[in-house]
């Protein structure tokens, strides 16, 4: 079924009684060309590209949970394409033109919103940074546009400009930024692939990862074993669990991500506003409630929820910034599992077992991330090559030191 | 989340410094195999489970220690100081 304006109309005039499922449920067959473990954003638009751009169609996306119940029904929904480093600006670029023809591309409202995203700076030191990371941005083909102090007040009047410790010096303002609709994407993708006669298997989980010498040939699953040619380990903050079923240990330790949304208010925050120095950045959701977060909590854990010390910075933080929300109330916040590699960057890559290929370590930035990694995931495992775009997100960069690390933080699991 | 140091007693989180998995501990032989190197910087079991890891009491004893806990259910079943472990 195709979805459009009049078809809105014309199912409001008679009852709503037309529409049916956006996708089928189906038992999974004895044996696919291509199985992708995990049933989020990346794994459904990695299946969604396989048969879209290469014509793969005969393909399992497993998930034990329901479609898009983890990290993507869960983030704060920020798009952008302000990466600096060559291997993720190209990356980002790349998924943002992906982002802006989505809509048309899936037939599903994604509500993805160029509302502009806005970094704040404080210092001069910061000014040049930011001037140097814009630079970085328009070689890329992208947009940024460096606002002085004068200019940030034109957008965002209700900041405090003279606090004390960080006055507001500026901001680099990426006008193609915003944010989409997290839950759409997983299902706008879930229909797109479905639609193509890709079997989405829900309540399935992968229990173990079938090898004979050296070759994959299936998994073991709670709904029984499923022969395939080519296996994707797509599971984001579960990545180290499912790898370890082929044997891998993986650069990658599973931390908390904190964020928080308040009730619903009419509009007042109209971009996505970072405060980097404060570990605090907000938008406002189509629904009217502040979405907002901070930094990781620090310590690895797949508790999905977090502690009140990082609450209570991200409130200060908030409260620092622009003291006009701390009317507010918070109506709930929870934690998502981040799959945070040493560097801070992603891996798309093959494994050690023929046809196992694997696609993790997004850390806290995956949501932006999700048509450019299908679309490269897809590429990957479709003709066995690296997308020009993802080729630097090698498995093996840590032991060989071409590392992707975008903070200059070094090359430390507790460090980004 | 609260840490009960062996010197200091139970103290609040914000006093730790949390360094991440008990693997720093051990620190390849110099000479060995880059892959080592690799194994030891880099790669980690991440449980889903009872993990052991390095929290440094920054505002407290300044010592390292050894943090026995489930990353599922955030439970603490031991904490013991580094400098007095059996290897």
């Amino acid at each position: 079924m195709r979805y459009s304006g009049l078809k809105v109309i014309t199912e409001g005039l008679f009852g709503n009684k037309g529409w049916t499922p956006a996708w089928r449920d189906p038992a999974p067959k004895a044996e696919y060309d291509v199985i992708i473990i995990g049933g989020g954003g990346h794994g459904l638009s990695t299946a969604y590209y396989l048969a879209k751009n290469h014509g793969i169609t005969n393909v399992a996306v497993l998930e034990k949970g329901y479609l898009g119940s983890g990290n993507i029904g869960r983030n704060t929904t920020i798009v952008r394409a302000n990466y600096f480093l060559p291997g993720n600006s190209e990356f980002y670029s790349h998924s943002m033109k992906l982002w802006e023809g989505l809509e048309a591309d899936l037939n599903y409202n994604v509500m993805h919103s160029q509302r502009g995203l806005i970094n704040l700076f404080h210092s001069d030191g910061q000014r040049d940074a930011f001037v140097r990371r814009g630079n970085a941005m328009i070689n890329q083909g992208d947009d940024a546009i460096l606002l002085d102090r004068d200019g940030v007040r034109e957008h965002l009047p209700y900041l405090d400009f003279d606090n004390t410790r960080f006055p507001i010096y500026g901001g680099l303002l990426h006008p193609r930024g915003g944010s989409a609709r997290h839950d759409a994407v997983a299902w706008g993708y879930a229909r797109g692939a479905d639609q193509r006669g890709v079997d989405l298997i829900q309540n399935c989980e992968v229990t173990g990862i079938d090898i004979e010498n050296g070759v994959v040939r299936g998994v073991q699953t709670t709904r029984g074993a499923i022969r395939a040619k080519k296996v994707g380990i797509v599971v984001a903050g579960r990545s180290s669990q499912v790898a370890a079923m082929a044997g891998m240990r993986l650069p990658i330790e599973s931390h908390i991500l904190q964020a928080f949304v308040t009730e619903g208010l009419k509009p007042v925050i109209n971009h996505v506003i970072s405060f980097g120095m404060g570990h605090f950045y907000i938008s406002q959701s189509d629904k009217g409630g502040l979405v907002f977060g901070g930094d990781l909590d620090f310590y690895a854990s797949y508790a999905a929820r977090g502690n009140l010390p990082m609450v209570e910075h991200v409130m200060e933080a908030g409260m620092t910034l622009m003291p006009m929300i701390g009317r507010a109330k918070v109506l709930r916040s929870w934690g998502g599992i981040m799959d945070m590699s040493p560097d801070g960057s992603p891996v798309i890559d093959k494994t050690h077992v023929d046809g196992l290929f694997i696609d993790c370590g997004w850390n806290y930035g995956g949501f932006k991330a999700v048509p450019a990694s299908g679309w490269c995931m897809a590429h990957l495992m479709a003709t066995g090559e690296p997308h020009e775009v993802a080729r630097k997100f090698r498995l093996d960069r840590f032991a060989t030191g071409h590392l992707l690390d975008e903070e200059g933080t070094g090359s430390q699991h507790n460090l980004h | 989340m609260r840490l009960t140091c062996p010197l200091c007693g139970e103290r609040d989180r914000r006093e730790f410094y949390y360094c991440g998995a008990e693997d720093y501990l051990h620190r390849p032989a110099e000479g060995a195999p880059l892959a080592e190197w690799d194994n030891y910087l880099h790669l980690r079991d991440n449980p889903a489970g009872v993990t052991k890891d390095l929290w440094y009491h920054e505002a407290g004893c300044s010592q390292w220690l050894m943090v026995t806990r489930n990353t599922v259910t955030h439970e603490i079943s031991a904490v013991e100081l580094v400098a007095e472990r059996k290897a």
